[in-house]
Order: C-alpha cells, then sequence, then structure tokens
C-alpha cells in the first residue's frame, strides 16, 4: 500500500483563513470565486488580514462580505471607488480594496471610478470583466463584444446602436493617478497565480503613497454566457482575450 | 474657548463642523450653500484638528464618501442644495439601512428642476418623508437663526452617533447667507475610539465587521425594518424639539418652520398690535414634528395657519397633528420668493379669522 | 521521478464544474457517479498519478481541494 502523505508536514495547498468557510453563491465554474482566492491569499500571504478593509459592489459579488474575512462595506452600485475614497482618506494607513464587476465599474460608476483613479487614492481597485451583467440574468455590459449575445443584445451586439465595448483599463492607465494598471485572468493554474503576484504587488504599491492600484480580471461567466465552464473558459481565450489582452498596461517606473 | 463671532450662515455652520470635532467633510458646490465648502478649504482644518475636507467629482461620490468613512466610525458629513440633494438620496438610504450616522445638510433652494437659487422650503417632503427609497427616517433639524445652524451641527452629530441614523439640517438660503452675531462653542476633540460597529480591520477574536444594507430573506429584512421602526419611535418620543410664542392666549396659531417662522413672527406682532390673539409655534425638529403639542394647541385656537415658502408640504403634519379638532391652512410663496409680513397677516385674516 | 502528492476533495463544498479536471496534467481527478447533498457531481481521484502540483487547486473556484506532497 502507497505511504499515507495526507498529513500535516506534507501540506502544500489549501484555503486560505481570510477566505471564510461559507460555500459561495456563485454558479459553478464561475471565475469570481477564483479571483476572491487570490485576493484572499495576497492579503494573508503579506499580513494584512487586521488592516484590511474591503468595499463589496452591487453585482454577483455583492456578498463578497461573506467570503472574505475582512471588514467590509457594501456599496451602492457603482459608488465603490467613492466608498473606498471616504474608508482611505479617514483610516489612510490601513490597506483599502474594491471588488467590482464591468457594470459596476465601467457603466453607472464610471465617474467614480475614473474620479478615484484620477486623484490618486491610494486604494486596489479589483475589476472583475465578465463581460456581462451577470446578477441582473444576463444583459449587455459595457464591456459585452462586438456581436456578442446577450439577454439584451439578444442579436449580438451592434455597435452602431449599442456603442463600443469601453477598454476602460487602457483609459485608466492614462490617469497620472495610476501607478500600476494590470489585465490578468484566473482560468488556468499559471494565469491564477500571475494574478495573485499582480495583487500581492498592488497591495505593497499602496503601502508607498504613489497612487491608485488597478488590477482588472478578465473573467467567465458561464450561466450568462450560457456554456458549461470548461467552453466558458475556452470562449474567453478565444474572444475576450483578443480584445481584452492580457499583460501589464502600466507599471512604476 | 466660546466666541462671539458676526458670520454669514454657511460659513457659520462650517466654523461649527471643525469645532464639533467632525472627522471628514465631503462635497461638492452648488449656490447656495458653497461658502462652506469654500470655507472648509480654506481654514484647511487638517491642520486645526486633522479633519479631511474633499471635494469630490459629485453629490453622489460626496455621499457614498460620507458612506465609507461613517462605516469607519468617523464623524462624516456633507452639503448640498436641492438639486444635489436629490443626488444624494440613494446614498442616504444606504446609509440609513445600514445604520450609520452622519450629517447632511441642505441649504434649500427653489425648485422643481433646476428652479431658482434663491430660498425656498419645497424639500420638506423630501426631507420628513424619507427622500430615497424604503421605510427609513432622518432626524430633521430646522434652524431659524445662525446660531442654531452653528448649535444643530454639534447636536446634529451628537444625535447621529446616540441613534446610528443620519441627521439632516434643513436650512434655506435665507439662514445660509445672512450675517449674524454667533456664539461659537468651544473646539470639541476628535472621536479617538471606533465604535464595535465600526470597519477598522478585523481584530483577532471577533468576527469581521459588515456595513450593509442587504438582506436576501424577507424574513432578515423584516426584522431590520423593524428593528429601525422601534428606533423611529424611540426617537419620536426623546427627541421633539419645537418654541412657542405667545400660545397661552391665543386665539388662533400660526406654524412655521427656519426662516419663514422669523417673518411669521414679525406677521405675529402685527396681528397683536391689532388685537388678534395669534401665537406661534416653530418647530425645530421636522422629525420627529411636534405632534402632541400642536394636537393640545388645537383644542384651544379656533384655527392654524401654516407658513411656509413652498406649496403646501408641513401643513400636511399639522393637519394630521390637529387630526379635525380645528381648521388648518395653509399660506406661502415659493419659488424663491419670500412672504412678507403684510401678506401673511392677511392670509390669516382671510384664510383663518374670515374664512 | 516526479514527487508523489495527494489531494483531499472537500465533496460537499464541490460543484462539478470540471474546471479542476482541465487543469491537472496527470488525468487524476474525474467527476463521481454520485451526487453531493446539493445535487452536484463531485470531484474524485481516479488514479495516483498526483504529484501534488496543486493546478487542481489554485483554480478550483470554491476552494474544494487540499494538496499535499512527500517532502
Ligand atoms: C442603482 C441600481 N441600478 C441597477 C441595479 C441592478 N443591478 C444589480 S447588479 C447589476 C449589474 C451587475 O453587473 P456587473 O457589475 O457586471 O457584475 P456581475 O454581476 O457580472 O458580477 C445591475 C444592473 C441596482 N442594484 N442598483
Ligand atoms: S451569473 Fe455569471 S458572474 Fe454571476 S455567479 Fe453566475 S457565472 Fe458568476
Ligand atoms: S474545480 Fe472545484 S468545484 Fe469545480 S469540479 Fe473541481 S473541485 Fe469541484
Ligand atoms: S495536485 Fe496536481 S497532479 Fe494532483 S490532482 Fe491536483 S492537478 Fe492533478
Amino acid at each position: 500500500m502507497a505511504e499515507n502523505l495526507i498529513k500535516p508536514e506534507n501540506l502544500v495547498y489549501e484555503k486560505t483563513k481570510v477566505l471564510t468557510d461559507r460555500v459561495m453563491h456563485y454558479c459553478p465554474g464561475c471565475g469570481h470565486g477564483t479571483a476572491h482566492r487570490m485576493l484572499a491569499e495576497a492579503i494573508d500571504e503579506l499580513g494584512l488580514q487586521g488592516e484590511t478593509i474591503g468595499v463589496a459592489p452591487v453585482g454577483c459579488s455583492v456578498l463578497a462580505y461573506y467570503y472574505f474575512d475582512v471588514d467590509m462595506t457594501e456599496a451602492a452600485h457603482g459608488r465603490a471607488p467613492a466608498v473606498a475614497t471616504g474608508i482611505k482618506r479617514v483610516f489612510p494607513e490601513k490597506t483599502v480594496f474594491t471588488y467590482q464587476g464591468d457594470g459596476d465599474l465601467a457603466a453607472i460608476g464610471t465617474a467614480e471610478t475614473i474620479h478615484a483613479c484620477n486623484r490618486g487614492e491610494n486604494i486596489l481597485i479589483v475589476f472583475i470583466n465578465n463581460g456581462i451583467y451577470g446578477m441582473t440574468g444576463g444583459q449587455m455590459a459595457p464591456t459585452t463584444l462586438p456581436g456578442m449575445k446577450s439577454s439584451t443584445s439578444p442579436r449580438g451586439r451592434d455597435v452602431a446602436t449599442m456603442g463600443n465595448p469601453l477598454k476602460i483599463t487602457e483609459l485608466i492607465a492614462q490617469l497620472p493617478g495610476t501607478y500600476f494598471v494590470t489585465r490578468q485572468s484566473v482560468h488556468t493554474p499559471g494565469n491564477a497565480r500571475k494574478t495573485k503576484r499582480a495583487l500581492k504587488k498592488a497591495l505593497e504599491y499602496q503601502k508607498l503613497n504613489k497612487g491608485t492600484c488597478f488590477v482588472e480580471i478578465v473573467a467567465n461567466c458561464p450561466s450568462g454566457w450560457k456554456m458549461t465552464p470548461v467552453q466558458s473558459n475556452k470562449w474567453m481565450e478565444e474572444n475576450m482575450f483578443p480584445f481584452y489582452p492580457l499583460g501589464d498596461i502600466k507599471v512604476p517606473e | 474657548m466660546k466666541e462671539l463671532r458676526l458670520m454669514k450662515g454657511n460659513e457659520a455652520l462650517a466654523e461649527a463642523a471643525i469645532r464639533a470635532g467632525a472627522d471628514a467633510y465631503f462635497g461638492y458646490p452648488i449656490t447656495p450653500q458653497s461658502e462652506i465648502i469654500e470655507y472648509l478649504m480654506r481654514e484647511n482644518p487638517v491642520e486645526r484638528t486633522g479633519m479631511i475636507v474633499l471635494q469630490a467629482e459629485s453629490e453622489v461620490a460626496a455621499i457614498n464618501m460620507v458612506y465609507g468613512a461613517a462605516g469607519c466610525g468617523k464623524r462624516a458629513m456633507t452639503s448640498s442644495s436641492s438639486p444635489g440633494m436629490s443626488l444624494k438620496q440613494e446614498g442616504i438610504s444606504y446609509i440609513a439601512g445600514a445604520e450609520l450616522p452622519c450629517v447632511l445638510v441642505n441649504v434649500v433652494r427653489g425648485g422643481p428642476g433646476l428652479g431658482t437659487i434663491q430660498p425656498s422650503q419645497s424639500d420638506y417632503f423630501q426631507a420628513v418623508k424619507g427622500g430615497g427609497h424604503g421605510d427609513y427616517k432622518l432626524i430633521v433639524l430646522a434652524p431659524a437663526t445662525v446660531q442654531e445652524s452653528v448649535d444643530y451641527v454639534k447636536l446634529a452629530f451628537e444625535l447621529a452617533f446616540k441613534y446610528r441614523n443620519p441627521i439632516m439640517i434643513l436650512s434655506d438660503g435665507i439662514i445660509g447667507q445672512m450675517m449674524e452675531k454667533v456664539e461659537l462653542f468651544e473646539q470639541q476633540p476628535r472621536l479617538t475610539e471606533a465604535p464595535e460597529w465600526a470597519t477598522v480591520g478585523k481584530k483577532p477574536g471577533r468576527d469581521s465587521v459588515i456595513v450593509t444594507s442587504l438582506q436576501l430573506q424577507s424574513e432578515e429584512q423584516e426584522k431590520v425594518n423593524l428593528r429601525l421602526q422601534a428606533k423611529y419611535r424611540e426617537i419620536e418620543k426623546n427627541e421633539v424639539r419645537y418654541e412657542t410664542h405667545l400660545c397661552e392666549d391665543a386665539e388662533y396659531l400660526f406654524a412655521a418652520f427656519g426662516s419663514c417662522a422669523r417673518i411669521t413672527r414679525k406677521a405675529m406682532e402685527m396681528a397683536r398690535e391689532k388685537g388678534i390673539k395669534v401665537g406661534l409655534i416653530r418647530p425645530q425638529t421636522l422629525y420627529p414634528f411636534p405632534v402632541d403639542a400642536i394636537n393640545k394647541l388645537a383644542g384651544q385656537v379656533k384655527g392654524i395657519l401654516t407658513v411656509e415658502m413652498n406649496a403646501g408640504q408641513m401643513v400636511e403634519d399639522v393637519r394630521l397633528a390637529v387630526n379635525g379638532k380645528t381648521k388648518v391652512e395653509h399660506f406661502g410663496r415659493f419659488g424663491g420668493m419670500i412672504p412678507s409680513p403684510d401678506e401673511i397677516l392677511n392670509a390669516l385674516e382671510q384664510k383663518i379669522i374670515g374664512g | 521521478m516526479a514527487k508523489k502528492g495527494d489531494v483531499v476533495i472537500n465533496i460537499e463544498k464541490c460543484k462539478g464544474c470540471e474546471v479542476c479536471l482541465a487543469a491537472c496534467p496527470h488525468e487524476v481527478l474525474a467527476l463521481s457517479n454520485e451526487v453531493n447533498s446539493k445535487g452536484y457531481h463531485y470531484t474524485v481521484k481516479v488514479n495516483s498519478g498526483c504529484t501534488g502540483c496543486a493546478n487542481c487547486a489554485v483554480v478550483c473556484p470554491d476552494a474544494v481541494i487540499t494538496v499535499y506532497r512527500e517532502k
């Protein structure tokens, strides 16, 4: 019989304590869960749990505060960067992050996003771009690709009448207030690990008071896209990544 | 140290915020209240007390910054005027739902729409009946003098933390813009200890603090509503504030608040000279409303005239308080027009005495 | 020779999304025929080829998998 390897000294990977034990409400295979865990691991590894204040959005991740074991505030739809500004201004020494979907950050909250970044608020903004409104049932988002179907673009996004998808991350990178802007994904082990490294960097940069760090995570929404999780990840590679290429967009000099 | 100064209403209110030990102000310019943020920026209280002042990109952002700072257990405030206050309503509803303390100032101007920059009281309904969505209440303080504008800032922060509830100071362009002598209270210390409900970073041995107004289960949301209602009943029991003038022998009664009460007082004096026995009740809290006091006076007088710079808003609450005991009428000027004492006296004679 | 590893699967939390299956370089994982109390087919180990690389655990959205590896 093979040797039993399951003993504490052999442990190489377990759920971080910065995530609670609650079962997440996300659909099977949804990128939100992995994105949460990468951020929680980054907070854990940097020893920031006791000084972190998070801001949850309105969107599928509205209940993020049940999963992150840190103090959190639930913001109105799109207003997380303003809420985070309020927190960071009264607690400049704390670590503050927002976690927002594309509808939240790039549609209803565009003004708050751009102005928080332009003021260079020393916060981390984690932006989950799944190209759709997940929570409300798969409507078109500002990031929905041209021709992509959603419940409010049933014949595919027609840019002539519905406008173009917004590459808000590239826009954000133009602002002098941002310090580190990157686009990542969490659908493969390698990508997830890279995302965690980016999040750790962003959290470390926050201590420098040099400006806003902005980490976009291109993610799947199997339910909204009406695909299996594995199909959705493939579709994301083939369709989302060409339009939203992964990699750093602005790095500190 | 207490201090006597001649000050403009808005500036006195801003100075009072610093002295009340406020931690943060977030605002966006709009007439007739921009002097509040201008004064704060000039005064740079971060150097005096450590208070943060930030000009936000909009009223929407400002109220959400207040929400974030209030969730940290800090004394946070914002100010605006009518159109800006409309924009803040979603945020105010969240703050009320999450049961956070904060101070809101509305220096009211005439509406609807962009309306006029001239003074008005047409946001009474918005302030006392809710304003935003959902069953919630603000404590609404209505100053009639620059002195009250100052004193109510301190009171507002006290009430906000006592009840974990947003408090509104419902001022108007007259009080905001006029110069009066005020006694400024002495500098209060800023808060040093965070309440246990505040997001300050999770401490070992306690659960994480969650500031939210979301309840997915109806049963849980109903519990929240019941808790809020119980709090509002408590507020109604403890916090009613009003002033009466010459009500002992009154046969008629004026009801007016804020700047309008000052003009109405003049009308009352003119009526008294003519031998008309009229008194005045001035609610200082518009919510909770002085229901019992008005009901009691209704048993004594032959009629009540509310005088408001709007098309008839507080009159509804007076009628509810009076509950049919006596006649209640409204006289108002609006759109930025200010009623004259003559007009008010005339309205009393026409609508109440003669009517 | 590669180190030997093992995984522990919290089957009650598994949602049967198969993302871990696609991430495993050694085809160690498969979905069971059984379902858990939520009605999901859950991940099980089907061979002993695990090297403890943790790929499956890293991509699992629901933090279902704990990984061990010989020292
Ligand atoms: C003011 C307001 N408008 C609309 C909504 C409804 N709403 C809730 S979530 C959402 C979209 C969320 O989409 P996204 O930000 O992309 O996040 P996802 O659910 O995809 O993670 C909308 C429109 C709301 N809650 N509040
Ligand atoms: S709807 Fe989409 S984004 Fe929301 S939980 Fe389901 S898969 Fe994830
Ligand atoms: S990735 Fe996680 S939830 Fe999905 S099937 Fe594998 S173990 Fe289950
Ligand atoms: S640890 Fe690596 S080898 Fe083992 S099951 Fe997971 S992915 Fe496969």
